[in-house]
């Protein structure tokens, strides 16, 4: 039987490494939405679970919310600014009915030291003391009834990665509306006495010591109370001299006294410690001068080897695939104008979002094995120093490196850097790492202006150059970050200080539903957004004003082979062609022509969309279209000087132009997904653009 | 007394006290109270951050961070 009227709300609360989100993932599996807070980019992880009552017929449907990490419940970040919020203020929309707090039993005294202060809010608790197996291997006895007694909650021991517990902890949810709140858990009153009950009188409500202490220490971030009752709030603080910092710190050395007390005589710990033999072990070699590098690059270059070669069958099969579907709807649909909407714009904007799920997906199962295992505190530990100067930190590195396979994921995978300005830079910063989708376009340009054969010592030159501009991005993505770091002010003050955790296995579940979620939050975030450009790219190049496009059939109806011509000259007279034709003065000074112009403009969607366009464009002449795409722009004259169009010059100032400039509505988009609005994605565009043409220009005016 | 980040590898102290408010407050709330045995377990290659051991587990921390940390040390 199920039981409508009740709905659980379960917040799951506890430090970062504590074993949250396995448990999260075990009770919701992928059952879960995940999204943002409202305003703000902290994820917002929801799932539903179905519990049946033991001993009766009865379902409950449970609701879970995965807050963010903590240590405690004075904010420092974004995120935990929304842990405490949810917790603290009792009318916020996920206010929880019963928190669970997820504690690291092998860490047993910094956990408590967040779940007294959970249990001090009066909201009804479960203690779950994750991480048993550590326990016990290390000799640690945790006497759980004395312990239970002591803090006045429910504990309950569990195992998330083993699924152990999860059945009584389930059980012990049912039962929250029969908790009997303890008693506080420190006294504060006396930090300053006169503040606490110069709010209580303010609020009105019944509310304990340490609910005061929050409401005083957090008042200008409270989003709940009033303006007037805000002020009211600041007068009794400023008459009573009250100091957040000092009674912060006062609170939590008096907290940490009692969990010491309390851990005395519920907790035995062996006389000898083994210390984590294994983590130590493993630690000489991540962390060595030499070796720690040497193991860095090799699952670098793994990772690119997977990203790059294990992506390529998939990405070749959607991509046939989508071939495949265009032919067979265009072939079932009365040709005429939605025919071309539903193949040209529609499936070919879809089949420009799907094609980049073997990137992420791939990126993803690494980056989450990476977090998993606990080698990513220690990339950032060896990297941290060299990052620093440019304005980031030890955890950017992954994802300004996974930048030089594909800026979607990277960008996504800047989530894991948890100060706000270095995220900002590092998102900012990712697009001009050269991607793969710059690939088609070197190549393309490179070959055009040095022959194969050609070599420099003993290196290939073509390999040469291409090499170079991949340093160039490099190069560019440090410098911009340095300047950013300057101009960005952060009101956050920032802290590197992390734990290193001990070294675990992977916990597979984990890594497949966060691989999963990514590419959810591509599809349905990223995805609007891309197929609505690709429908406006796909009118602006297949319309012309009026009858245009009807006088160029006319002109070739009675020529064979005439297609490529017709495509050809369709695209210069279309709204794109058009735009591209205007655009010639502002870009003639970079050396490039109006049909440059356009493939600019087509390939916004994507850069690998350049070379098609120009294949394209320049098929005039070429009535049977039997020339590579390399003949057709070579054979291409300056109409001025009469000879070879694509000369070095030019090639160079292209690939500048491609290096530098924001060519990709896939990663505005999700740069807009991640940062919540348009300010970012447009700067991003605004400034890459800028660095483009000031390249180009300068190279072009140069080498001419 | 000296500071956090001058002990040597390897070495232990006890923390007596902090020089800056903010990064104590957050140091704390991580378990580095006063009173508590802190060693440092290692030194990036490159000098910086540094990983001390407190109450059995690592903590990575910039060195400019570890200098608002005052340790009496072990002899």
């Amino acid at each position: 039987m199920k039981d409508s009227k009740r709905k659980i709300t379960v917040a799951l609360v506890g430090n970062p490494n504590s074993g949250k989100t396995t448990l999260f993932n075990n009770l919701t599996g992928l059952n879960q939405k995940v999204g943002n807070f409202p305003g703000i980019t902290v994820e917002k992880k929801v799932g539903a679970c179905q519990i049946s009552q033991l001993a009766s017929t009865n379902i409950i449907d449970t609701e879970f919310i995965d807050l963010p990490g903590t240590y405690s419940l004075y904010p420092k970040s974004m995120e935990e600014t929304i842990c405490s919020e949810v917790l603290c203020n009792p009318f916020h929309e996920n206010k929880p009915d019963v928190n669970i707090i997820v504690a690291d039993a092998s860490n047993l005294k910094r956990s408590l030291n967040l779940a007294t202060q959970v249990i001090d809010l009066k909201i009804p608790s479960i203690l779950a003391l994750n991480m048993m197996d550590l326990v016990e291997s290390d000799g640690i006895v945790i006497n759980v009834e004395s312990l239970e007694k002591k803090l006045g909650i429910p504990v309950i021991t569990i195992n998330a990665r083993k699924k152990i517990g999860i059945g009584n902890l389930k059980q012990a949810i049912l039962k929250f509306e029969n908790q009997k709140l303890p008693e506080d858990f420190v006294d504060i009153n006396n930090i300053s006495k006169e503040t606490f009950e110069g709010i209580k009188e303010i609020i009105g409500l019944k509310i304990n010591d340490f609910t005061c202490l929050q409401l005083a220490c957090n008042i200008k971030s409270n989003k709940h109370y009033s303006k007037v009752i805000k002020e009211q709030l600041e007068n009794v603080l400023e008459e009573n001299k009250f100091n957040p910092k000092r009674a912060q710190a006062t609170e939590t050395v008096r907290r940490y006294k009692s969990i010491s007390q309390l851990l005395e005589e519920c907790v035995v710990y062996p006389k000898s410690s083994k210390n984590n033999n294994l983590t130590q072990k493993l630690d000489n070699i991540i962390t060595h001068p030499i070796w720690g590098f040497v193991v860095f690059l090799s699952v670098l270059f793994l990772i690119f080897q997977a990203v790059f070669s294990w992506s390529s069958l998939p990405m070749d099969l959607i991509d046939q695939g989508m071939a495949n579907l265009s032919v067979f709807v265009s072939e079932i649909l009365p040709a005429g104008a939605l025919n071309n909407l539903i193949v040209d714009g529609i499936i070919a904007g879809l089949g420009g979002i799907v094609i980049f799920i073997p990137q992420i997906a791939i990126l993803f199962a690494f980056i989450a094995i990476l977090e998993d295992t606990g080698y990513m505190s220690r990339v950032s530990f060896i990297t941290d120093k060299i990052m620093r100067g440019f304005g980031l930190s030890g955890r950017s590195i992954i994802p300004l490196l996974s930048g030089a396979a594909c800026a979607i994921p990277a960008v996504m995978s800047a989530r894991t850097i948890p100060n706000w300005k270095e995220r900002i830079i590092t998102i900012m910063v990712v697009p001009l790492m050269s991607c793969s989708a710059r690939i088609p376009v070197y190549t393309l340009l490179i070959s055009m202006m040095i022959p194969s054969e050609k070599s420099w010592l003993i290196f290939n030159l073509q390999g040469l150059i291409m090499m170079g501009f991949y340093l160039i991005g490099f190069i560019a993505a440090l410098v911009v970050a340095k300047i950013m770091k300057h101009i960005l002010k952060s009101e956050e003050k920032s802290f590197y200080v992390m734990e290193m955790p001990t070294y675990k296995a992977p916990d597979w579940k984990s890594v497949a539903i966060t691989l999963v979620e990514k590419v959810k939050i591509f599809l349905v975030d990223a995805g609007k957004i891309i197929v609505a450009v690709s429908i406006v790219l796909w009118v602006l190049s297949s319309y012309g004003p009026s009858n245009t496009f009807e006088q160029i059939e006319q002109k070739y109806e009675l020529e064979e082979n005439s297609e490529a011509l017709i495509a050809s000259e369709k695209l210069e007279a279309s709204y794109a062609g058009i735009i591209g034709k205007s655009i010639e003065p502002a870009i003639r000074p970079l050396g490039f022509d109006w049909r440059i112009g356009i493939s600019i403009i087509t390939s916004f969607a994507a850069r690998e969309v350049f070379v098609g366009t120009m294949s394209t464009i320049y098929s005039v002449g070429d009535s049977n279209n039997s020339k590579s795409i390399k003949e057709k722009l070579m054979s291409h004259k300056n109409p001025e000087t009469g000879e070879a169009f694509f000369t070095p010059a030019v090639a160079i100032s292209l690939m500048l132009f491609y290096a530098f400039a924001m060519q990709c509505m896939s990663t505005l988009a999700i740069v807009y997904r991640e940062t919540n609005g348009w300010k970012w994605p447009l700067i991003q565009f605004v400034y890459m653009s800028a660095l483009a043409y000031f390249a180009s220009y300068v190279a072009y005016q140069l080498l001419k | 007394m000296i500071k956090l980040a001058d002990l040597k590898q390897g070495e232990e102290g006890i923390i007596d006290s902090f020089s800056d408010t903010e990064m104590s407050l957050k140091l704390m709330e991580m378990g580095c109270l006063p009173g508590e045995k802190v060693s440092i377990e290692r030194t990036a290659p490159l000098g910086d951050p540094i990983a001390i051991s407190i109450s059995g587990y690592l903590l990575s921390v910039r060195k400019d961070e570890a200098d608002t940390v005052l340790v009496q040390q072990e002899r």
